[in-house]
């Protein structure tokens, strides 16, 4: 998958079932400007484009790279065509495709609408379904609600500089989605020690046993490319919801399902038995550093 | 004759020491009561524990694993959450009959000198292995639907105090009847207290 040429990419931007997020988050890139002086923007929803999208609907354009934002709905029709041809035109002429957002990527949130027929562009939650499956080779996803904007940028860096993309069995990069959100989280000695947080917004304590934090449970590097390059949900005291994952939106996002006060859900890769040996074991010691605030901890007496 | 390998010596020693100190209490016992037990020499019980307190904590770990690898055995098992009761409680109420000492040494020695086990024994460190599989059993229980889901420890309690107390009862030889008799309407008082509602 990779693609190397001196003259500008080209990109049309096409959305389906959409509340707009990843658009948005995209026009949050530093140096937006000087990054998209790269490409040709043939059609975007929310920039400067040389096509409108009466071109781009009655499919007469080409581009290098088509880029979905939200969920496919079959009977959905923009300027009164049916999305379905606007899709397959595009996923045929074009050498790339990018699904952004959880939403084109697996259904995400507009999914809920009409579950029985909406989904991703190749993925119906973690299923292989989709309009677009015979043109799954040239598809990545970028998971995400929203996508942070340097995952899109970092995915059309390395397709302008001809370079190829290992993607996982989602078809999400590797280098973006190989890190867990827990990775960098500034709240990892409380999860070693298994201190909870006792409420949201807090800089103490941990947010998995109580709050719903899917952090352990989600693949994203969240907490390494930070959100405008200084923060992330888990540093402010929010949990991580898991929105790049194929089950996203969840139910209850704001509590961590138990069983008799053990998680339903353990970080992966770790065996259950394991982790509840661990945390057993952690919870004896009472590290008294952990348990106030850090302002008032004293080192010394 | 086949020579006694140090395992099978040390294994020796957590047998003799786990009836002694259950029959005569821990600070009674003494090394030399041990070692006298085992046939063995002083000098030499100091090669397999360096401290009766090392010892003292090394059984809490051993029946707490024995307790464990049996639990898991019953975890692991393809069937319902009532049998699974059924058969901690027999496995509990077996032990009790067969190695009495093992239960003895954790009611009267474990429960009731803690001033031994707080440095290095403390909370869940001995006793995890056994603590972790019954965190299975619930856990299995409610995600299977087959438990009602509440708090760990007020399950557990209800659990293992209820098994405890019915063997302190027959080491009291309080009951007037065998444990055996009890395995089945125990099973079901359990079951019925953690059941789904």
């Amino acid at each position: 998958m990779h693609l190397k040429q001196d003259k500008k990419l080209s990109i049309i931007w096409f959305q389906g079932l959409t509340c707009n997020g990843n658009t948005h988050s995209f026009l949050n890139l530093e140096n937006l400007e000087e990054f998209l002086s790269r490409f040709e923007i043939l059609y975007h929803p929310s920039l400067p484009s040389t096509k409108d999208f009466l071109a781009v609907s009655k499919c007469i354009l080409e581009c290098d790279i088509f880029i979905f934002e939200g969920t496919y709905d079959p009977l959905m029709k923009r300027n009164d065509i049916n999305i379905s041809k606007i899709l397959k035109y595009y996923a045929e002429t074009s050498k790339y495709i990018i699904a952004v957002g959880s939403c084109a990527s697996f259904g995400g949130v507009f999914k809920a609408s009409a579950p029985e027929r909406n989904s991703g562009l190749i993925f119906n939650e973690n299923e292989k379904e989709g309009p677009l499956l015979k043109q799954s080779e040239k598809l990545i996803n970028i998971s995400g609600c929203p996508i942070h904007p340097e995952w899109l940028a970092y995915t059309l860096r390395m397709i302008a500089k001809g370079k190829e993309i290992e993607i996982d069995d989602l078809h999400r990069p590797i280098e973006l989605y190989s890190n867990l959100a827990h990775h960098g989280c500034t709240r990892n000695e409380y999860f070693e020690w298994k201190v909870d947080t006792n409420n949201f917004g807090q800089k103490e304590g941990c947010l998995y046993y109580k709050q719903g934090c899917r952090a352990p449970m989600t693949h994203a590097s969240c907490n390494k490319i930070l959100w405008n390059e200084v923060s992330s949900k888990t540093r402010v005291g929010t949990p991580c919801f898991g929105c790049t994952e194929p089950d996203f939106p969840r139910q209850k996002l704001f509590s961590t399902k138990t069983n008799m006060s053990i998680p339903e859900d353990v970080p992966i890769g770790v065996p259950k038995r394991s982790y509840l040996t661990m945390a057993g074991i952690a919870k004896t010691f009472h590290i008294k550093r952990l348990e106030g605030k850090l302002i008032d901890y004293k080192t010394i007496d | 004759m086949a020579r006694i390998t140090k395992e099978e010596r040390k294994t020796n020693i957590i047998s003799a020491a786990l009836k002694l100190f259950s029959e005569k209490g821990f600070y009674i016992t003494t090394i030399p009561d041990i070692a006298a037990k085992v046939g063995m020499s002083v000098g030499n019980f100091y090669n397999y524990f360096t401290s009766k307190d090392i010892l003292a904590k090394e059984l809490v770990m051993y029946i707490s694993e024995y307790l464990g690898k049996n639990i898991r055995e019953i975890n692991d098992k393809e069937i319902s959450t009532e049998e699974k009761i059924y058969e901690i409680v027999s496995m509990y109420f077996n032990m009790a009959n067969e190695r009495p000492e093992m239960i003895e040494y954790f009611l009267r020695v474990y429960l009731s000198n803690r001033e031994v086990f707080g440095d290095g024994c403390e909370g869940m460190i001995c006793v995890s292995p056994f603590v972790t599989e019954m965190m299975m059993f619930f856990n299995d229980g409610v995600e299977c639907n087959e438990l009602h889901d509440q708090d760990f420890f007020s399950a557990f309690g209800l659990f293992m105090g209820y098994l405890g107390g019915m063997v302190f009862l027959f080491g009291e030889k309080i009951l007037p009847e065998p444990l055996e008799w009890y395995k089945k309407s125990i099973s079901q008082n359990i079951f019925n207290a953690l059941k789904t509602r």
